[in-house]
């Protein structure tokens, strides 16, 4: 598998780059600006972490990234990509083929099996079946799951749901890992094997991340970077060493 | 994404939801029986009736006349003037046979006499039937046999000629005999028929002194004589073979070559007397039966050009079959009905279904899902209810009418009336009911479909 051999990370290149990004939106009478005015700058290769505490913008801020949500005003531009100048089926397919993406819950398709699931992304790809079936195998034996492959998502553990869900985003060999509380669902324990595996994809396979957590301590010891939002604001931005435990707060 | 990918993922999702799809697809399937059961019966219908006309001989025949002896009646036509119309005889009969398309072409032998049985004289007309009418329709029913032979000295009666010599006039109301109970005692049996024959002038009976312009009016005399035949009852005929010819349809029938053989005076013959003579017979009107009814009109313009008149049923069997489309269009319309509430029950299981896998749409579209795939997604999965359910309603409806079709014919033998197939389900009628389910079905997943589509991720993501 050529995603196997490690890249050095390409510290240089400007993956995704955000200029004054705004998103608001009406809710009843009142103006809810999500992401307010935010510039920011992710080199590729990078682990970046976006903390913030609930409401403070930062999971909307990961929707614009990826392509999920379109800004109000201001630009995202992933990879040369202006997102907000993109078709909605452009957009579907930067989705489709350059971030891959999981959640907090999960989000299995709960009528389809692990297999299913994880070669769903392959479908909209239009991949013939045998490749499918293939390279479904491929990313289930990176994250571990060989063993359940017909399993129903409500027959695993929360563990074993979100590794099928990091097979998924990984199938079609994106360039970016978007997480959004990857852990939040999951105990310590587990929360750590999964963030372990975060790291080794980034570290392996050269992936960009970019996760969302509201929990500073997982931030900085996985992180590369630690971004801070409130009331969808940047409010910091600063380097970490991951695995220190050590680093500055916003100030 | 591939249709083969589509089909999978929607048969799967209708899989899931099994018992309110399978409802949805129970009422298109009941829509489409409704259809195919209203249009069954009316093709039926149609059929039943065309085959009995077509079978009746009057659809595929035109009936052929001479010009002079519908003076008047044909002024209005066109056509060669009655000066120069042709003589209808043997020559012409036979020209006319070799028309293209043409099957026969037999004289109508039709006269009114007398026939004796037990000793009652009865009055009635009587009818030459060539070998062909065997398979005519009127015949079905029959009891007893077609003539033998086309020469033999054979009878075949109507019904309510049998109940004449018999005796047996039936009550008003009340249950008409069997066609076998009337046959029982006739079959076999003889009558006595007499009538006038045409026989040509003996030598002494000419006048002798005659000079020659009235030697050739001589030629054309004839005497007639008084003969009697007796006739073997062969059969009894359930139906009128003759139901259209109204007032003048004969109730008893010799085979054509026999009644030939007779040279029964002809009401025409009077005429004939008055003109120079032929040494062929010559025929009141000839009755020239057509391959396929099609064909009628060139037949018949053929016929014209050769300076006959011509009548047929044509355009009788033209607004029957109007009759028909619009009744089959009424059917339609009603069944069709069932079909568009159907159709509100796909519209109303899709929008529920968008609403249940709200999130799901969300997921497929945060991983690559585009807009397209969505909606094609929830079309095929309308598509395919509407195929299954018009497989299953092409069954049910076949089902229905089939039960009608028995449940008819159980009524008519109550009736005594004899059972008949008043129901068809043609190869396109199942193909279209089919076609007509799936595009009903497909339109009614437009609006879902398209709401689906256009979901918004980040809203449907955070949807539980």
């Amino acid at each position: 598998m050529a995603a196997i051999e490690a890249v050095s990370p390409v510290v240089n290149t400007v993956a995704i780059r955000s200029e004054n990004v705004c998103r608001h939106y009406r809710m009843g009478e009142t103006l809810i600006r999500a992401v307010d005015g935010v510039s920011v700058q992710v080199r590729a290769g990078e682990f970046v972490a976006l903390l913030g505490t609930s409401g403070s913008g930062k999971s909307s801020l990961l929707n614009l990234i990826a392509g999920l949500d379109r800004p109000t005003s201001g630009s995202v531009v992933v990879q040369d990509r202006d997102l907000a100048k993109l078709s909605r089926e452009e957009l579907a397919k930067y989705r489709l083929h350059v971030v891959g993406m999981v959640f907090q819950s999960f989000n299995l398709i709960a009528s389809m099996n692990v297999v299913e699931n994880v070669e769903l992304p392959l479908r909209f790809a239009e991949v013939d079946r045998d490749q499918r079936e293939k390279l479904a195998q491929e990313a289930l034996e990176r994250v571990g799951l060989r063993a359940r492959l017909h399993h129903r998502p409500s027959e695993l553990s929360g563990g074993e749901q979100q590794r099928a869900a990091l097979a998924r985003a990984l199938i079609n060999r994106p360039k970016l890992l978007l997480a959004d509380e990857p852990t939040g669902n999951l105990d310590s324990h587990t929360g750590t094997e999964i963030m372990e595996m975060i790291r080794q994809f980034n570290q392996q396979l050269g992936m960009t991340v970019v996760m969302v957590t509201h929990e500073r301590t997982l931030a900085e010891r996985y992180a590369q970077r630690l971004i801070f939002l409130a009331d969808g604001k940047l409010v910091g931005d600063h380097e970490n060493r991951p695995g220190t435990q050590i680093g500055g707060g916003p100030q | 994404m591939k249709i083969s990918d589509l089909t999978e993922l929607a048969l799967r999702n209708l899989r899931e939801s099994m018992l309110r799809n399978s409802l949805t697809t129970v009422g298109i399937s009941v829509g489409v029986a409704s259809l195919v059961a209203m249009l069954s019966l009316g093709i039926g219908l149609q059929q039943l009736a065309s085959r009995r006309l077509v079978k009746s001989g009057l659809f595929d025949t035109v009936v052929v006349t001479s010009r002079r002896d519908l003076r008047g009646r044909d002024e209005d036509r066109g056509g060669p003037t009655p000066g120069e119309s042709r003589v209808l005889d043997e020559a012409a009969r036979q020209e006319i046979e070799r028309l293209p398309n043409v099957v026969e072409a037999y004289p109508d032998i039709r006269f009114i006499t007398e026939l004796r049985f037990d000793e009652k004289p009865h009055l009635t007309t009587i009818s030459a039937m060539p070998a062909s009418a065997k398979s005519n329709d009127a015949f079905e029913g029959m009891q007893g046999e077609f003539f033998s032979s086309e020469t033999a000295p054979e009878a075949i009666l109507q019904k309510s000629f049998a109940e004449e010599l018999l005796g047996k006039v039936p009550a008003r109301g009340g249950l008409e005999p069997s066609v076998a109970e009337l046959a029982q005692p006739l079959l076999g049996k003889e009558l006595t028929m007499r009538y006038a024959q045409r026989a040509a002038s003996p030598q002494g009976v000419a006048p002798s002194t005659a000079s020659s312009p009235v030697d050739a009016l001589a030629a054309a005399a004839y005497s007639v004589v008084s003969r009697e035949q007796t006739l073997k009852i062969v059969g009894v005929s359930d139906q009128d073979p003759e139901s259209m010819r109204g007032p003048t349809r004969a109730k008893v029938f010799l085979p054509l070559k026999f009644a030939e053989s007779l040279h029964v005076m002809q009401p025409t013959d009077l005429r004939e007397i008055s003109r120079a003579a032929s040494d062929q017979p010559v025929y009141s009107s000839v009755s020239a039966r057509v391959k396929n009814p099609s064909q009628m009109q060139a037949v018949e313009d053929a016929i014209k050009k050769m300076g006959f008149s011509t009548f047929s049923l044509l355009d009788a069997s033209q607004s029957l079959r109007t009759f028909f489309k619009v009744l089959d269009l009424f059917l339609g319309i009603f069944g069709s009905l069932a079909l568009a509430v159907a159709s509100i029950g796909i519209v109303n299981t899709l929008v529920m279904a968008i609403l249940e896998r709200r999130r799901e749409i969300g997921i497929m579209k945060a991983i690559g899902a585009s807009d397209g795939d969505v909606k094609k997604l929830f079309f095929a999965e309308a598509g395919a209810m509407g195929i299954l359910g018009g497989f299953v309603g092409v069954a049910l409806g076949w089902t229905i009418g089939r039960v009608i079709n028995v449940g008819t014919n159980i009524y008519l033998k109550r009736q005594s009336l004899p059972p008949d197939n008043f129901w068809s389900v043609p190869w396109w009628l199942v193909a279209s009911a089919i076609g007509f389910s799936l595009i009903v079905s497909l339109v009614s997943g437009l609006y879902p479909a398209g709401r689906a589509a256009k979901l918004d991720p980040v809203q449907a993501l955070r949807y539980e």
